[in-house]
């Protein structure tokens, strides 16, 4: 989230479900979300359905979504900044932008800077990078361009990338642009993948920040922790997981405590992540099964599930929930929080939590963002953050009349080219990501025979490459990177392009990140796992 | 505004109808094809009502409530065309409540009850339709059917795949899947939606079958721990065997307004799975044995507390998990920053 935190001084997705049915257009771009956010996709269906949105669609393959665009492009993979830039080309040299909004909340250098940058983006030269006709580049320009509120989404297909920041950069750029920030049915809307990754963010589980952003190397924010908790804290930012992975490969790393994830599936280039993990002295795995990763550890330590346990977490739009517990846990599994506190006491703190609610009530006293909540006042319905008093309603749109930082910055945002690109020897683009009937490591979702009936591992691939490499439907196809190859079934499909394919990620027997390339974005540090090149070949 | 139902006065909404309002002052009035998601279709016709000033029987349904309006859902007209239509229903399907899953939580059967119908008083011989067992999670009777058209409504205009449609016609009028296709050849995609909005029991989530009655479930509302849009589920939990038997969209939740997907409705066999892990496991010899939290606490406590000493603090990594509470990441970048004293917290998914 780094990128949006830049540009407003707040990484989260801006606006919340509700509103979406006010946007008069809303593109994606990046999101498979009928597969990956599937309630989220049928409240765009509806205001689309409705008449009250036009959508637009920009992604590599044809997902589902496409059907209800009224413009649908397809994008070479990685090449987003091109077609962002090449969107406020068009528009600013129709005078489409929002002139009031930028006077008032952009900061004046950004905003010419950036008017600089995407001159040379004319729609040609974007047809050349992208591969969109520059006509269809000039369509999607109009239709956003001229609408009175448009809301744009993303979701990983934006930030796994080795311009991952960039792109999420632009999307600002373009949505201050026009001017489509703070108002319901607008925003930067990137929608995340995992139950909780927004609370996991918000409450510190980040190298560089406390609980609600909080920065670890500010001194008084390092005065306030350490008189809070009563203890002496390190004030160096810690490194990110995909550094302490390189690092663990090279023995610099000694241990790792890793809760309930399982980066033997969803890390970049497994190998690496394998030899890194055995290289360590010390693992500890706390989750709810044997997962590849807890098969590496010296101690695992049974977890709880969501049923389980009573707790809260924060969705995509920032709203706190809280969770029930519905079922007793197996055997003696304990809730994670237990198992921190044993571990804390054990080693000299005393801790003294009974109960999850105990816990937020510390989280609400030391997080700005979250000091008015209680479960109280959570009730059935939740609140989004930022609340920060016990009488404030809660805050469903972000940056209404002001960005987080005072005035918004646009930046000047080059073309840079992915890592890796098809050549000779690997001519396909492989693209990564999710589908409907699985969940990201499978660890859960692959615990319900019905949902694998429904969806095993394989690989889209284009008509035109079928016949190329000669596989049928259902066939295997060998997919190869310079990283490694999977033999996995082919589904063919005229959803995807000419020279691209796309592999699940949640399967251990055909795992996509032994593909993938593990190359990072200089600043957020996350894997390009939504481009690198690849060969097909009949198996 | 103020109106009168079956004489009592009470408090109504702008916007209203008259069944709406009914229903929240705690009136009942049957209806089957009325519901708050997919609106008024005015289709089942049991919902009728006589309105002071208006002729003849109206659908309490489509009839938007006025200030001072006199209604009266229990007159002999109402009641008896009310009885007609909910006796016509029973009569034209295989209404065998006995065996069917729906019971209790059936709102033919409600209606029924409530006009005092014992059994249908005719019998149509000739409906037999195949059941469609075809798909993974949901199944389909259609003698059971009342065409009342809420499933198709919501997969139309709710969750908007755009599968389940009316097919043939008068008589043989039965809700298909895409040309008539079984479901699981379709382009369903198993969210259930129509499952949750049958009234009675022609679409059932295939997997809770048998599973327990409706009455004898404990109901806990709690959050999906899938995708990060965060639905709200009813779990139907079984105390005796300690299981989640069914999962409900809850109606009222912003998130989802009663919508899930197919992981989110049908994905819990996890929970109860029998490779949980049950008990904390140390590693020897390449082997791991069981152990006593205990022991493995020691150890684990030990082994970072000597690595800390030895290499120091920051050659430990801390993953946070985006599957966890907010409470437990909060305790677990406590004890990495605290205990162990590094800021090398991340989890896997930066986005
Ligand atoms: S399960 Fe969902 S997609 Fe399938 S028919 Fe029912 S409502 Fe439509
Ligand atoms: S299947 Fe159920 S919801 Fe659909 S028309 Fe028949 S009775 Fe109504
Ligand atoms: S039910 Fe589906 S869409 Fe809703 S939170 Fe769960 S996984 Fe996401
Ligand atoms: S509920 Fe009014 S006509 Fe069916």
């Amino acid at each position: 989230m780094a990128g949006l935190a830049a540009s407003f001084g707040s990484g989260a997705m801006t606006n919340d479900i509700s509103g979406m049915k006010d946007s008069d257009v809303a593109l994606i771009i990046g999101s498979d979300t009928s597969e990956a956010h599937p309630v989220i996709s049928a409240r765009i269906k509806q205001a689309v359905i409705e008449g009250k949105t036009k959508l637009i669609v920009i992604d590599p393959k044809e997902i589902k979504m496409a059907d209800f665009a009224t413009i649908y492009a397809c994008q070479r993979p990685g090449t987003d900044v091109a077609v962002f830039n090449g969107m406020m080309h068009v528009i600013l040299k129709n005078g489409w932008e929002d002139k009031e909004f930028i006077k008032n909340r952009v900061e004046p250098e950004s905003f010419n800077a950036l008017k600089t940058e995407v001159e040379k983006f004319t729609p040609e030269y974007v047809e050349k990078i992208s591969g969109i006709p520059a006509k269809t580049l000039e369509n999607i320009a109009e239709l956003f361009g001229k609408a009175k509120v448009a809301a744009l989404y993303y979701a990983m297909g934006i930030t796994q990338h080795t311009t991952g920041v960039d792109n999420v950069k632009s999307t600002a750029n373009l949505q201050m642009l026009c001017g489509n920030m703070g108002v319901p049915g607008g925003g930067v809307n990137p929608l995340r993948g995992q139950s909780n990754v927004q609370g996991a963010c918000d409450l510190g589980g980040l190298p560089v920040v406390y609980t609600g952003y909080q920065q670890v190397v500010n001194p008084d924010v390092h005065a306030k922790m350490e008189k809070f908790w009563e203890v002496k804290l390190n004030i160096k930012a810690g490194m990110p997981m995909t550094v302490a992975f390189d690092k663990a490969y090279d023995g610099e790393m000694k241990a790792f405590y890793i809760m309930g994830e399982n980066p033997m599936i969803s890390d970049p280039d497994l190998h690496h992540a394998e030899a890194a993990l055995k290289n360590l002295e010390f693992l500890v795995v706390e989750d709810i099964f044997m997962t590849e990763t807890a098969r590496l550890a010296d101690v695992v330590l049974p977890a709880t599930t969501f049923a389980e346990k009573d707790g809260t977490f924060t969705n995509t739009e920032r709203r706190v929930q809280i969770l029930n517990k519905a079922v007793c846990a197996p055997g003696q599994a304990k809730h994670d929080w237990e198992i921190h506190q044993l571990l804390a006491n054990k080693m000299g703190l005393s801790w003294n939590y009974n109960n999850a609610e105990e816990i937020f009530c510390e989280i609400t006293a030391v997080t700005p963002s979250y000091a008015g909540m209680s479960y109280k006042r959570l009730g059935r319905m939740g609140l989004h953050w930022p609340c920060p008093t016990a009488d404030h309603p809660g805050t469903p749109v972000l940056h209404v009349g002001k960005f987080s930082k005072g005035l918004g910055t646009m930046f000047a945002i080059p073309f840079r080219a992915p890592a890796e690109i098809p050549d000779a020897d690997y001519p396909t683009y492989l693209t990564t990501g999710r589908i409907l009937q699985q969940f990201h490591t499978g660890t859960m979702s692959r615990k319900t025979e019905g949902l694998n009936n429904l969806a095993g591992p394989h690989a889209m691939i284009s008509v035109e490459d079928a016949e190329r490499i000669g596989v049928q439907n259902s066939g295997d196809v060998k997919v190869t990177t310079r990283r490694g190859s999977i033999v996995t079934k082919a589904f063919i499909t005229k959803r995807i392009p000419k020279g691209t394919a796309f592999v699940p990620f949640h399967f251990w027997e055909a795992p996509a990140n032994k593909l993938t390339n593990n190359a990072l974005d200089p600043v957020a540090k996350i894997p390009e796992y939504k481009v690198c090149a690849c060969k097909l070949e009949k198996a | 505004m103020k109106i009168t139902i079956n004489g009592k006065t009470v408090e109504a909404q702008k916007g209203q109808n008259v069944l709406q309002a009914a229903v929240a002052n705690g009136i009942y009035i049957p209806h089957l094809c009325y519901h708050e998601k997919v609106g008024a279709a005015g289709k089942c016709r049991a919902c009728v009502v006589e309105i002071e000033g208006m002729r003849g029987l109206q659908t309490s349904c489509s009839v938007p409530v006025r200030d001072g309006m006199v209604i009266n859902s229990t007159s002999d007209d109402a009641l008896h065309a009310q009885k007609l239509v909910i006796d016509l229903m029973l009569s034209s399907g295989t209404h065998d409540c006995l065996v069917c899953e729906q019971n209790g939580n059936c709102e033919l059967q409600d209606a029924a009850y409530f006009l005092g119908i014992e059994r249908a008083s005719l019998q149509y011989g000739d409906i037999c339709r195949e059941f469609d067992t075809s798909s993974e999670f949901v199944y389909v009777e259609r003698n059971k059917c009342i065409s009342c058209g809420r499933c198709v409504a919501a997969c139309n205009n709710t969750v908007v795949n755009q599968v389940l449609d009316f097919g043939y016609r008068g008589h043989s009028t039965e809700i298909v899947f895409d040309t008539d296709k079984p479901m699981a050849d379709s382009n369903c995609v198993q969210c259930g939606e129509c499952s949750q909005m049958c009234p009675v029991g022609a679409i059932v989530d295939k997997n809770s079958r048998g599973k327990g009655r409706t009455w004898e479930l404990d109901k806990v509302e709690t959050v999906c721990p899938y995708c990060g849009v965060g639905c709200k589920l009813e779990l139907h939990i079984d105390r005796k065997l300690n299981k989640i038997v069914k999962i409900k969209g809850v109606e009222d939740a912003p998130t989802n307004k009663g919508m899930l997907c197919v992981k989110g409705r049908y994905g819990f066999d996890f929970v109860s799975h029998p490779e949980r892990l049950t008990t904390p496991l140390i590693k020897e010899n390449g082997q791991f044995r069981e152990a006593s939290w205990e022991e493995a606490i020691e150890l684990v406590a030990t082994k970072l507390s000597g690595i800390r000493d030895k290499y120091g603090a920051d050659t430990i990594m801390g993953l946070a998990s985006a599957k966890v509470t907010n409470e437990e990441n909060y305790t677990f970048q406590k004890l990495m920053r605290t205990a162990i004293g590094t800021n090398n917290v991340d989890h896997c998914a930066r986005l």
